[in-house]
């Protein structure tokens, strides 16, 4: 038969029709491709930014899961295999990481991802993480209000975060309060949270304001800081926007020993990129500090320093808890595979094997923590530094004793959050709540 | 809306330093963009190599910050005269293809930036009477943002001396208005475009050299202000009182949004109005030349 133009596309349009049925995937939650053999690599997706406006926390992430895969290989691997990393550059573009996603799940086959540093990228890769019922591990902080069959979170939920933070910030500096953030969702939510703290601690609030997700004209917004006169700033900017917050908030004349920023984001990363000078006397409240003194934690500095992935010269918050993240991974895969055997090893056997993972003082340089066995989420130590001349944080307060993770505290309406989904008051469970 | 007097004041007077970081910003597209055609993709990574200049030369060899300025103009310009011999001049009659170029310029810059200075983010220091806050009473400015509207005026100044005081301002507006033209009476068209670029390109050097102190300094720097820069130039229409009213018009018009509302939806306000204003005029304010547009 002569291949005519016409032909051709008939031809193809009856192969597609027939093709159809057998490519047609049905959004069931049958996990899509990871198998595992043993002996060979397992591969997990590193999905973080490593150019653009989240670069500057994300790029450490992405450093310092090699960092932690590079260690569990050279320890053995995970019975016997050795991790994969599958790295990917997301360019701070919230449909590169959907994208990205779903390449890394359909095509490399990875039984996990670890990645995401907004929620609002977060958010962008669930539902396709949640469709072929892979596996996220999300290292960092976020606002709560989700419940998943599909994520396992290492960082402070809000419930956590600011708990502590606004009513020290109140007892010390006064009860004035301004909110600056980033305009997306754990900001916002995040003050949500930090509204009741205030009102528990007879604070008042003065005025929120939001930038635009990477923005770095401040001007309007530290004008009505001056108008406002508040005590302390109750801070959830982000990436390099928060580095030019810090450096025009001392250009326009604010000090931090009249009006410090307390944030809940600019740890050592931060402070080293705006200058020390810019973050000096401000406060952050964060589960982990480069200053922590443990044995775990000066192990953890120093060879991640010494390694070829610590060239920025600063461990960070975000970069314990996706350290940790990796080593809450190599602990459920251990029990996964050695409740099911390595073949039927599954994200959502993996996700299961994480309910109540503990990592001891031993591995975690924060400290003991423990993931949920019902949400998920992580227990932890909440602690606030203060920023010193150099850059790096004094610890002035420490919870004392591990909080649990709440990621409905505040919509009590809503349900609690178990294993199966979102439990409602009245018994029914809602899936994949997001 | 609540709101007092003085913080309708202290808003204009920002408005004021916002204006001129858009105009310092867009200085140097301008004058690319008026004078040769050529739409500047790269625009933004001269900002940032600017930034990187100044930087280096603290961070490697200890100049101080006034000198790193002048230092900025004279290293970027040099690239800029280096891209525009080697790869802008071929391709004046080709609009699309320069702005592809130029975005491939764009990136190829930013990725050499990554790779010489690594991708974590650097920072430029200035004297600390810079990082001081000017008061007048009620009214006050960061001493840093009026140094900015200060070099803005004397660059302003500087190229409208430039354009219309020296026999190179001549030759330069002769081969805008015709090149052709221009050339038959003698004017070497291919250099004036060359020093152009430079210039231009020494330009954003500058404008880098003033960012790296407000903001951050990375290799994707360039990204928000090359945004800003096309705003006002296309909004100004290509001439350099063009863009001085254009960032004079958004930089106030940002600045009292953000007042009113925030500093979110007076961005979406101030695309509105551009969006607006486009629509009826579509040429701009003030339109360097009928001919080639």
């Amino acid at each position: 038969m002569k291949l005519s133009r016409r032909n051709f596309l008939k031809n193809s349009a009856v192969a597609g029709a027939l093709a159809a049925p057998s490519i047609w995937i049905p959004q069931s939650r049958a996990a899509w491709g990871a198998t595992l053999t043993k002996g060979e690599p397992i591969k997990v997706g590193v999905l973080f930014s490593l150019t653009g406006g989240l670069a500057v926390p994300e790029e450490d992430s992405t450093l310092v899961m090699q960092y932690a895969i590079d260690e569990i290989n050279a320890a053995g691997g995970i019975a016997g295999s050795p991790i994969e990393p599958v790295i990917i550059d997301a360019k701070s573009d919230f449909s590169v990481y959907s994208e990205k996603a779903r390449e890394l799940i359909l095509r490399d086959k990875v039984i996990s991802i670890f990645g995401c540093y907004t929620s609002a990228s977060r958010k962008a890769i669930l539902p396709i993480v949640m469709q072929r019922d892979n596996l996220l591990f999300y290292p960092t902080c976020y606002e709560g209000a989700e419940c998943t069959q599909n994520t396992v979170c290492t960082g402070p939920l809000a419930n956590q975060h600011s708990k502590d933070l606004i009513p020290y910030m109140v007892e010390n500096f006064g009860k004035k309060v301004f909110f600056v953030g980033s305009n997306y969702v754990w900001p916002k939510e995040s003050n949500k949270n930090a509204k009741i703290w205030l009102e528990n601690a007879g604070g008042e609030l003065l005025g929120e304001e939001y930038i635009p997700l990477g923005d770095s004209e401040f001007g309007p917004v530290l004008n009505k800081i001056r108008e406002a006169q508040p005590d302390f700033i109750f801070s959830t900017v982000v990436g390099a926007s928060d580095i030019a917050f810090h450096r025009q908030f001392k250009q326009a004349g604010f000090s931090a020993e009249d009006m410090p920023i307390a944030s809940l984001t600019t740890g050592e990363i931060e402070t080293k990129a705006m200058g020390a000078e810019f973050g000096a006397g401000h406060f952050l409240s964060a589960p982990y500090f480069q200053a922590l003194e443990n044995p775990t934690n000066e192990k953890f500095v120093e060879g991640f320093l010494s390694s070829p992935y610590g060239k920025n010269g600063a461990t960070h918050y975000n970069m314990a808890e996706t350290y940790n993240s990796a080593y809450v991974f190599k602990a459920a895969m251990e029990k996964a595979i050695a409740d099911h055997g390595v073949e039927e090893v599954t994200s959502a056997r993996v996700r299961e094997a994480c309910a109540g993972v503990k990592l001891s003082a031993d591995i975690s340089p924060e400290g003991e923590t423990w993931v949920d066995g019902d949400n998920f989420n992580t227990w932890l130590v909440p602690k606030i530094g203060r920023c010193k001349a150099d850059g790096s944080f004094e610890i002035v307060k420490q919870a004392d004793e591990h909080v649990a993770p709440d990621p409905f505290s505040i919509y009590a309406d809503a349900g609690k959050c178990m294993s199966n989904g979102l439990v409602a008051p009245d018994g029914s469970v809602r899936v994949d709540v997001i | 809306m609540d709101f007092s007097s003085i913080a309708f004041a202290n808003s204009l007077i920002l408005g004021l330093s916002i204006a001129s970081i858009f105009f310092v910003a867009a200085l140097g597209l301008t004058i690319i963009y008026g004078t040769a055609g050529v739409i500047n993709m790269a625009h933004g990574e001269f900002i940032m190599l600017g930034a990187y200049t100044v930087y280096a030369l603290q961070t490697f060899v200890g100049i101080p910050y006034f000198l790193c300025i002048p230092a900025a103009f004279v290293v970027v310009g040099a690239i800029g005269f280096a891209i525009e011999k080697s790869l802008i001049r071929y391709l004046y009659d080709r609009p699309l293809d320069t702005l592809l170029a130029t975005w491939g310029v764009s990136l190829v810059l930013i990725q050499g930036t990554r790779l010489t200075f690594g991708s974590d983010p650097k920072y430029v220091e200035i004297p600390s009477f810079l990082s001081t806050n000017v008061e007048a009473g009620a009214l006050s400015l960061g001493a840093f943002r009026i140094f900015i509207i200060l070099m803005a005026l004397g660059l302003a100044a500087a190229v409208w001396y430039i354009f219309y005081k020296t026999d190179f301002g001549i030759k330069i507006r002769a081969v805008t208005q015709n090149r052709e033209m221009a050339a038959s009476f003698g004017i070497n068209a291919g250099q004036v475009y060359s020093f152009t670029f430079a210039l231009g390109a020494g330009l954003a050097g500058v404008a880098g050299a003033l960012f790296g102190a407000l903001n951050i300094v990375l290799p994707t720097m360039g990204a928000g202000y090359v945004v800003e820069a096309f705003l006002t130039v296309v909004t100004g229409g290509g001439a350099l009182m063009g863009s001085a009213i254009a960032s004079f018009a958004i930089g106030e018009l940002q600045s009292i949004f953000a007042l009113i509302t925030n500093s979110t939806f007076a961005q979406f306000l101030i695309f509105v109005v551009i969006v607006i204003f486009l629509r009826f005029r579509p040429q701009g304010l003030i339109s360097a030349s009928g001919k080639r547009r």
